[in-house]
């Protein structure tokens, strides 16, 4: 499909639908999102521009195959577990860590987050595997 | 300590990503695959070691209370199962190394495979009814592209079948899930167990126990609904066809004892009575279905469902002893019916086929393997002093204490049937001589083909070991039973936090 609308349209949204995604995976702390939903997003970024673009094109855009991407998030997410361990609690005990900014305020920075930077990245590693396929196939 | 209960899962969700990543390198994702089986036999073992005098493992995942989190508890029962799904998994994947093609390889069979094996320890692992359809989920998914890698028309044929049935069970599960929810507020099976007993709601328990029989009936292959089984399980290669057979319909197993020992037990008199129906009912029709067979991997698999029957008959009686007879069943048809389908897969190897018609002789080539075959086929018969005998043994005496003279006459019958079908595929592969001669297809030099069958000789010497040591596996066994007919233990165990 070559659509000069859907083409020019994508170049614009395409930056705005990723920060949103990265917004959503953070906001998901307190409020409603988190990983999942923020990986939709990022995928379906992706996913428009295989429409208006091709597949080809996405995947270059991409730059990493979607499979690596699968897989380390898997990864991160395992990983995520660990840290309690050292502290003596349960495997995937929520463990924090107060990081101080020079601004003088105090960051609280946690396995959850690692936690769902790994759903995020599962969730775009999937879904993009699944839509390139299909996008190739023809 | 804290850890041991969650590795089971963690070791081949590991192994998987690390295939992924290295999913170019054929030689890597061997090792790799090999390398975790081994881990998780190991600790499938430890935890073996650890339960072994009674305790009960148990873990907070999160560090959330039971029953507000999700509890791991692994109790004797589940830490054979662990064992055996080691044991499992160590066999397919040296066996694969040998038998599976590059482009299946290349295409995940590994991180398929060891997402399927953590999907199974899961099921084994989980105290919580949810989790436990989560597991079920992961395994099934699993299953599924396993069952269709390779795309060779039977095989989508049976994966069809697979699928449809699979998630109609799936669907009644959850529908029990969200009854049982609804009535008593908790998932978490040691509570659940509590609520029930306290016996208020007579009526609606004993319909959702139905529900979950039906649902695990379907998944363990269990008559009326058993003909997905026949029709998938021979479909793909010999490693996947030996997986299942060896290990998914036992998770449904599992599910079904760890339920109705633990949760459904306030109306044996019905619940177990309607398992013990069914428990005969799958042995009779599963081996009448094999007797019309005339290829040899459809012989075995339609014999599992009636192996199934045996499993499920301690079950349905419902006594300590019949429940040790269950376990010590499990542990035998787990190692002797997937050591058969691997044995299957070699002579697929070496012929070409699994036609009954048009393999022969095979005894005169290949006695190595023929010998491998005879000890197996007839330990799955029960003959002393194999593995099955004991198995059955005791399933039979506790039907004769239980006074169940029907169910007791069944199971010998079935034997006899059983045996007339495994020296079927004797006579008929390695006995007569060949009808036409087949071409030797086999290119491997001896030292590698010795390699390939060292999977089928730990298993062949498993099933004697049971057999002569067969004193001590029923000390265990009964020990497991115990724990199962009392499960004031494992309630225990998983709320004492709690209280």
């Amino acid at each position: 499909m070559t659509s000069i609308i859907l083409r020019t349209a994508t170049r614009y949204m395409f930056p705005p639908l990723l920060v949103f995604s990265v917004y959503v995976l953070l906001r998901g702390h307190h409020y409603p999102g988190g990983g999942f939903v923020g990986g939709l997003f990022a995928g379906s970024a992706f996913a428009l521009y295989a429409l208006a673009f091709s597949a080809a094109d996405a995947r270059k855009l991409l730059r990493f195959d979607t499979r690596d991407i699968t897989a380390f998030g898997l990864a991160v997410a395992l990983i995520s577990g660990i840290p309690p361990l050292f502290c003596g609690n349960a495997f995937l005990t929520g463990t924090w860590w107060k990081m101080p900014l020079l601004t003088g305020g105090v960051l609280d920075i946690g396995t959850p987050l690692v936690f769902d930077i790994g759903v995020y990245l599962v969730v775009l590693g999937v879904l993009l595997t699944l839509v390139f396929t299909l996008g190739e196939e023809e | 300590m804290t850890l041991l209960p969650v590795l089971p899962i963690i070791i081949p969700l590991a192994g998987a990503v690390l295939c992924m990543l290295f999913r170019k390198s054929l030689m890597l994702q061997k090792a790799l695959a090999v390398a975790t089986s081994f881990m998780m036999l190991l600790t499938a073992v430890c935890l073996m070691a650890h339960t072994a005098r009674g305790t009960i493992a148990v873990m907070n995942v999160g560090s959330w209370q039971a029953p507000f989190g999700i509890t791991l508890a692994v109790d004797m029962l589940s830490s054979v199962m662990l064992v055996l799904a080691g044991l499992l998994a160590v066999a397919v994947s040296v066996y694969s190394c040998f038998d599976l093609d590059g482009p299946r390889i290349k295409f995940g069979f590994f991180p398929l495979m060891l997402i399927l094996l953590m999907g199974v320890n899961g099921a084994f692992v989980t105290g919580d009814l949810f989790n436990l359809y989560v597991w079920f989920e992961v395994l099934l998914t699993a299953s599924f592209i396993l069952l269709a890698l390779g795309g060779e028309r039977p095989q989508l044929e049976g994966s069809i079948k697979y699928v449809a049935l699979n998630l109609l069970s799936s669907a009644l599960f959850l529908a029990g899930i969200g009854i049982l929810y609804g009535m008593a507020g908790t998932l978490n099976m040691a509570e659940l167990a509590n609520v029930v007993k306290d016996g208020e709601r007579g009526g609606l328990v004993t319909m959702v126990a139905v529900m979950f029989m039906m649902a695990f009936g379907i998944k363990a292959g269990m008559f009326p609904l058993y003909f997905w089984l026949p029709a998938s399980y021979p479909t793909p290669p010999a490693a996947v066809s030996a997986l299942f057979s060896g290990l998914l319909t036992k998770v449904g197993v599992y599910s079904l004892i760890r339920v109705f020992t633990l949760i459904f037990t306030n109306d044996p008199e019905f619940l177990h009575g309607l398992i013990l129906a069914g428990a005969g009912l799958t042995m009779l029709s599963g081996v009448l279905a094999a007797a019309a067979q005339y290829e040899m991997r459809k012989i075995l698999a339609v014999h599992i469902v009636s192996q199934i029957g045996y499993i499920v008959m301690g079950l349905g009686l419902f006594t300590p002893l019949a429940l040790a007879g269950t376990v010590i069943y499990l542990a035998h048809n787990i190692i002797v019916k997937t050591n058969l389908f691997l044995v299957a897969g070699a002579v697929h190897r070496l012929k070409g086929t699994y036609d009954l018609h048009k393999l022969g002789g095979l005894y005169k080539e290949r006695p190595g393997l023929s010998i491998l075959f005879i000890i197996s086929a007839m330990s799955l018969a029960g003959v002393p002093p194999l593995s099955g005998f004991f198995a059955k043994l005791t399933l039979i005496i506790a039907g004769l204490r239980a006074e169940s003279w029907l169910i007791v006459a069944v199971a010998l019958g079935v034997s006899l049937l059983t045996l007339y079908s495994m020296t079927k595929i004797w006579a008929y592969v390695f006995w007569k001589p060949a009808p036409a001669p087949l071409p030797d297809l086999d290119p491997m030099a001896p030292g590698k083909w010795a390699a390939f069958l060292l999977p089928m000789v730990g298993f062949t010497v498993l099933t004697i070991a049971i057999g002569v040591f067969a004193g001590p596996v029923f000390d265990y066994a009964q020990q497991a039973a115990g724990q199962l007919m009392d499960p004031q233990g494992y309630i225990d165990a998983v709320l004492g936090g709690a209280k």
